[in-house]
C-alpha cells in the first residue's frame, strides 16, 4: 500500500480512536459544584419518565446538585418509559403522569419488591381552541359537551348545547376541527381520565389510557404539536399541559367543575383540586372532577416511582433525601415554572411514603 | 500487514517465490476478511428479524393475518390492525419518491456535466447539509412554515379547481399526505443526489466524446449514454433514499396528522408506519400493545423487501458489468 | 434543410432539459436555505461563543449552553463510525470485488433492507441486546445503534463507487503481478474515494442528527460524558426535547443547536473531503 493512503488511514483512525478514548476515560464534566460538604464518593442517580415535570426536575436537581454536590440525571422518556425502566432497573428512579396498572405493579414488584408512588407536584390540562374574536377564557364548556366533542356528537360550533352555555358569544356556523395528541402521553391520560368520568359514553367508547383512539380529526406530536395544529387551523379545539398554554399564551376554556363552578386553568386551581379530593396512602388518585368549589377539573399528580426496598445504602440514602428535598424546598421553584405546588394534605403522605424507604429493614431518612 | 514498498512492485510470474506466497496468502486473508464483514452485516439484519419476531409474537398470535386487513387501532381495548398505516407509508414514499427523483437527478446531471468547476464543491456541500438538519427541525419547519402554505394556497386552489378528484377532497388541514410526502422528498432528495452525481461524475470522458462525436445533443449524450451507463449506482441510490423514506419518523409525524383513515383524498390526515411506532411505543406497556407495535415495524420489514424486489425487477440488469473499460 | 431543422429542434429541446437541470438545483438551494434561514433565524439568539462553551441551564436561568451534548455527538458519532467504517467499506469491498453473482445480490438485498428499517426500531433492538442486559443506558449501546444505521450506506455506496472504476485499472495491475489486495486497497478504492467518501458523509449526517435510536440507548445526561457504559447526552436528542417544550428559551435554544449541528457536520464534511482529495494525486 503507497505511503500516502496508508496515512490516510491511520490519520482518520487515530482520530476515531481518540474521540472514543476520550469518552472512555470517565472525564465527567460535571458542574461547578460549590457544595461544603463534598462527599467522600460522589454519588449518581439516574431517573426517567414523564417529559411533562421534566422541566421542574431539571431545574431542582441543578439546584440539588449546588446544594450537596449529589449529581441527579434525570431525562424525559415518556410516563411508559419511566415505568419500564424502573421495572427493568435500568435507572434508580422512574416518573409518571399516570398510574401503573395493576400489571404493571404485578411485573414491577416481582422483580424488586413493593413499588411506591411520590406524588411530586401536579398540572393541569388546559383545553384550547382558535375561534376568531373570542379571546381566552372567553369560552366556558361542559365534561359532557367537551366528551361530546371529542367523540364527534357535536359536530359543529353553534350546536345548541355551546350556544347555550355561551349565550354571549357568536360561535360560527363550522365544523370543529378537534386536534388530539398522536403520542401516548400522561396529558391524555388525565385528559381521557376526566372525561371518562363526566360522560358514560365516552367512557365506553373510547376509555381511558396514554393512548386511545379518537374518532377524528387530527393528531399532533406533543404538545407543540397539539398547539401548533391549532393556532394554524380554523375552528379547531385541543388539549395541552397547563404550562404550555401559558408559556405560549394561548387562548383556554372554562370549564365547568363538580361543584357547579366555571374556572379557568391556572396553578392555583390546580393545588385546589388536590384539596377536594381524599387522598389514600399510596398516592395512587387521580385528581380529576375535583369537588373543591375552586378546583380545575382537568388537574392531576406527577409522581416519581421508587421501589420501598432499595439495594445499595449510599444512593438509597441519596434518593431519600433527595426526595424529601423535592416535596418541601423543592416547591419553591414550582409556580415560577408554571406547576402547581403539592397542597400540605399531599405532602403529609409523601412524607410517609419517603420515611418508610428501608436498606436491609433500616429505614434510610428520619424526619 | 506487508511493509510499505514503493509503487511498482516486482513481478513474479509463475514463480512459487516467498513474496508470491504471501501474496495468495494476503489474497485469501482479505478476501476472507471481507466476506466476514459482509456475513456481519448479514447476521446483524438476521439478529433485528429474529428479536423483533419474537417482541412482536403475542400480536401475531392473537390477530395473524387479519393484522394486515384491520383498520382498527384502539390501544384501550386492545384490538390492532395495520392497513391504514401500510397505505399511509406507500403513499407517501410514492408521493416522496415521484417528487425527489426527477428533482435529484436533474440536480445531479446538472451539478456534474453543467456547472462550471467554482460551483462543483460549494453546491454539493450545500444539498449534503440538507442531509444534516436533524428530522426534527425539518419537521417543526414543515409544520410552522410549509403547512400553512400548502394549507392555502395550495389545498384550496387544488381543493376549488381539481376537486372533482377523489384526490384532492375534503377540508384542507394543510396536514396530510401530501406534506407528508413532500418532506419525504425534501429528506429524501440530498441522498439520491448526492449518489447521482458520484456515480455521474465517474463515467469515463471516453463515453461521453464518443456519443457527442457521433453527433448527439449534449441531452442525448447524457440520456443515451451516461445515464445507462452508471444506472446501477443511479438506482442504487433511489433504492437509498426510498429506504429513507419507508423508515423515516420524526419529520413525517409532524406533518402528517397522525388520524388511522384509509382515503383516498391527498389532503387527509393519515399514518404511517414509523410514524405510528415512533408515536406510541415510548409509551406503550402490555405485551400485546407493544408487540402489535414491533408487529407494525415487521411489516415494514416485509414492504422494503417488497419494493427492493420490485424495484430490481423493474430495473432488469442482466449481468453485473462492472466498469466496462476503454 | 430537413436534417438542419431536425438537429436544430433536438438542440433547442437540450437546452430545455439543461436549463429544467438547472432549476432542479435551484428549488434544491431554495429548500435549504427556506429551513436553515428559519433555523438560524429562531435561534439567533443564542448563537455564541458561550453556547459552545458552555453547560446547559435549567429553564428560567438566563445563558446556558450545549457544549456537553456537541461533545457527546462527537464521541458517538466517532463510535458509531468506528464500528461501521469497517463493516461497511469491507462490505463493499465485498461485494464489488469479490462476490459471485448470486451472493452479491443476496448480501445487497439485505444491505438495502437494512437501510429501510425505521430508526426508532434499531434504538429498540440496541435497547433489547445492550441496555437491558447490561442495566443501563450507555453511550456504548448508541454507537451501535447509529452504526447499524450507518452500515448499509456505507456500504451501497462505496460497492457503486467501486464498480465504476474502470476494469483497465484491475487488469493493468493483475498483469503486474501485484496482489489481489493490494489491487483493491493501493488502488482501486483510491479510484474510488470520493465516491466512498460522500457515501460515509451521507451516513455520518444521517446519525449526527437522529434521534429516536438516542432516546431508547443514550438516555442523555444532565453532567456531561460519564463513561462509556454511562449515558450520554447528544445534540438531536437534546433538541428534539427542547424543541417541545413550553418555554420559549428553550425552544430558541433547540434551533440554534440545530444551526450548529448543521454547521457542524459541515465542518467535517470539509475537512474529511479536503484530506482525501489532496492525497489523492
Amino acid at each position: 500500500m503507497s505511503k500516502w493512503s496508508q496515512n490516510w488511514f491511520a490519520g482518520i483512525a487515530a482520530i476515531l480512536i481518540a474521540a472514543v478514548a476520550l469518552a472512555g476515560c470517565s472525564s465527567p464534566s460535571g458542574s461547578p459544584a460549590a457544595s461544603t460538604a463534598t462527599p467522600a464518593k460522589s454519588i449518581n442517580l439516574n431517573g426517567a419518565g414523564a417529559t411533562f415535570p421534566a422541566p421542574l426536575y431539571t431545574k431542582w436537581f441543578d439546584e440539588y446538585n449546588k446544594l450537596t454536590g449529589v449529581k441527579v440525571n434525570y431525562q424525559p422518556i415518556g410516563s411508559g418509559g419511566g415505568i419500564s425502566q424502573i421495572t427493568e432497573g435500568t435507572v434508580d428512579f422512574g416518573a409518571t403522569d399516570g398510574i401503573m396498572t395493576e400489571a404493571e405493579m404485578t411485573k414491577a414488584e416481582s422483580k424488586n419488591g413493593p413499588i411506591m408512588h411520590i406524588p411530586m407536584t401536579s398540572g393541569s390540562v388546559a383545553v384550547i381552541y382558535n375561534l376568531s374574536g373570542i379571546g381566552s377564557g372567553q369560552l366556558k364548556l361542559t365534561g359532557d359537551v367537551l366528551a361530546d366533542i371529542y367523540m364527534k356528537k357535536i359536530t359543529k360550533w353553534n350546536n345548541p348545547e355551546i350556544a347555550s352555555l355561551n349565550p354571549d358569544l357568536k360561535l360560527p356556523d363550522a365544523a370543529i376541527a378537534v386536534v388530539f395528541r398522536s403520542d401516548g402521553s400522561g396529558t391524555t391520560y388525565i385528559f381521557t381520565n376526566y372525561l371518562s368520568k363526566v360522560s358514560q359514553g365516552f367512557k365506553a367508547s373510547i376509555g381511558n389510557a396514554k393512548a386511545v383512539k379518537w374518532p377524528g380529526d387530527i393528531g399532533g406530536q406533543g404538545n407543540a404539536g397539539v398547539a401548533g395544529q391549532v393556532q394554524q387551523i380554523p375552528n379547531s379545539i385541543g388539549y395541552v399541559e397547563l404550562a404550555y398554554a401559558e408559556q405560549n399564551k394561548l387562548a383556554w376554556a372554562q370549564l365547568k367543575n363538580a361543584a357547579g363552578n366555571f374556572i379557568e386553568p391556572s396553578l392555583e386551581a390546580t393545588t385546589k383540586a388536590a384539596e377536594g379530593v381524599s387522598l389514600p396512602d399510596d398516592m395512587k388518585v387521580m385528581l380529576t372532577d375535583s369537588s373543591n368549589p375552586e378546583a380545575y377539573p382537568i388537574a392531576g399528580f406527577t409522581w416519581i416511582l421508587v421501589y420501598a426496598n432499595q439495594r445499595d445504602k449510599d444512593k438509597g440514602e441519596a434518593l431519600a433525601k433527595m426526595l424529601w428535598w423535592a416535596i418541601h424546598d423543592g416547591q419553591h421553584y414550582t409556580s415560577a415554572l408554571s406547576y402547581g405546588s403539592l397542597a400540605s394534605t399531599a405532602v403529609t403522605k409523601a412524607e410517609n411514603a419517603i420515611l418508610s424507604m428501608k436498606y436491609e429493614g433500616q429505614t434510610l431518612i428520619t424526619r | 500487514m506487508d511493509k510499505c514498498k514503493p509503487n511498482t512492485s516486482h513481478i513474479a510470474v509463475g514463480s512459487d517465490t516467498a513474496s508470491a506466497v504471501r501474496a495468495r496468502v494476503g489474497d485469501k486473508i482479505f478476501s476472507r476478511l471481507t466476506l466476514f464483514f459482509s456475513v456481519l452485516m448479514v447476521a446483524i439484519l438476521i439478529a433485528l428479524l429474529v428479536a423483533l419476531g419474537i417482541d412482536a409474537w403475542p400480536a401475531i398470535q392473537k390477530f395473524g393475518l387479519s393484522f394486515i386487513s384491520s383498520i382498527e387501532w384502539d390501544p384501550v381495548n386492545e384490538v390492532f390492525g395495520a392497513l391504514p398505516a401500510i397505505y399511509g407509508t406507500l403513499l407517501t414514499s410514492l408521493i416522496g419518491l415521484l417528487i425527489a427523483v426527477p428533482i435529484s437527478l436533474g440536480s445531479a446531471v446538472f451539478l456534474s456535466e453543467l456547472a462550471p468547476d467554482w460551483m462543483r464543491r460549494p453546491c454539493s456541500f450545500v444539498i449534503e447539509m440538507l442531509a444534516a438538519i436533524p428530522s426534527v427541525i425539518i419537521g417543526l419547519w414543515g409544520l410552522y412554515v410549509m403547512v400553512p402554505f400548502i394549507r392555502n394556497p395550495i389545498e384550496t386552489w387544488l381543493g376549488s379547481n381539481l376537486g372533482f378528484l377523489p384526490l384532492f377532497q375534503g377540508p384542507p388541514f394543510g396536514v396530510g399526505f401530501l406534506s407528508a410526502g413532500i418532506i419525504l422528498a425534501i429528506m429524501v432528495i440530498p441522498i439520491i443526489t448526492a449518489v447521482s452525481r458520484e456515480v455521474i461524475a465517474a463515467v469515463p470522458l471516453t463515453q461521453r466524446e464518443a456519443m457527442l462525436a457521433l453527433g448527439a445533443t449534449r441531452w442525448e449524450m447524457i440520456t443515451r449514454s451516461v445515464l445507462p451507463y452508471c444506472r446501477s449506482g443511479l438506482v442504487g441510490g433511489v433504492i437509498l433514499g426510498l429506504g429513507r423514506a419507508l423508515g423515516e419518523t420524526m419529520a413525517v409525524t409532524m406533518v402528517i396528522g397522525n388520524s388511522y383513515a384509509l382515503s383516498p383524498s391527498l389532503f387527509s390526515p393519515g399514518a404511517t408506519i414509523a410514524s405510528k411506532v415512533a408515536s406510541e411505543f415510548n409509551e406503550a406497556s402490555g405485551d400485546l400493545y407493544i408487540g402489535s407495535l414491533i408487529e407494525l415495524a415487521l411489516v415494514l420489514f416485509a414492504i422494503t423487501l417488497l419494493v427492493n424486489i420490485i424495484a430490481r425487477l423493474l430495473v432488469w440488469r442482466t449481468v453485473s458489468v462492472r466498469g466496462t473499460g476503454e | 434543410m430537413k436534417a438542419q431543422s431536425g438537429y436544430f429542434r433536438r438542440q433547442q429541446f437540450s437546452r430545455m432539459m439543461l436549463v429544467l437541470c438547472g432549476v432542479a438545483t435551484a428549488i434544491v438551494i431554495l429548500v435549504l436555505i427556506l429551513i436553515l434561514g428559519y433555523t438560524l433565524v429562531n435561534g439567533i439568539s443564542y448563537l455564541s461563543l458561550d453556547f459552545i462553551t458552555q453547560q446547559s441551564k435549567p429553564v428560567g436561568e438566563a445563558g446556558g449552553g450545549m457544549r456537553d451534548d456537541i461533545y457527546g455527538t462527537f464521541i458517538l458519532v466517532g463510535l458509531a463510525s468506528l464500528i461501521a467504517l469497517p463493516v461497511g467499506l469491507m462490505t463493499g469491498i465485498f461485494l464489488a470485488e469479490f462476490a459471485g453473482p448470486k451472493m452479491a445480490s443476496a448480501i445487497r438485498f439485505a444491505a438495502d433492507i437494512l437501510a429501510g428499517v425505521p430508526s426508532i426500531i434499531v434504538g429498540v433492538f440496541a435497547y433489547a441486546i445492550l441496555v437491558r442486559p447490561m442495566h443501563t443506558y450507555s453511550a456504548l449501546s448508541a454507537g451501535v445503534a447509529l452504526a447499524i444505521i450507518m452500515i448499509p450506506v456505507v456500504a451501497r455506496t462505496a460497492e457503486e463507487s467501486l464498480r465504476l472504476v474502470p476494469n483497465s485499472q484491475r487488469e493493468a495491475a493483475l498483469a503486474l503481478g501485484i496482489s489481489r489486495w493490494r489491487i483493491t486497497l493501493g488502488v482501486i478504492v483510491p479510484g474510488a474515494v470520493t465516491g466512498i467518501v460522500t457515501g460515509i458523509m451521507l451516513a455520518v449526517a444521517r446519525i449526527a442528527g437522529e434521534t429516536a435510536p438516542l432516546i431508547f440507548t443514550a438516555l442523555g445526561s444532565a453532567f456531561g460524558v460519564q463513561g462509556l457504559t454511562q449515558p450520554i447526552g447528544a445534540l438531536p436528542l437534546q433538541i428534539y426535547r427542547y424543541a417541545l417544550s413550553p418555554y420559549s428559551d428553550w425552544q430558541q435554544q433547540a434551533w440554534a443547536a440545530a444551526f450548529l449541528l448543521v454547521i457542524l457536520v459541515l465542518g467535517i464534511n470539509i475537512v474529511v473531503r479536503l484530506v482525501s482529495s489532496r492525497k489523492k494525486k
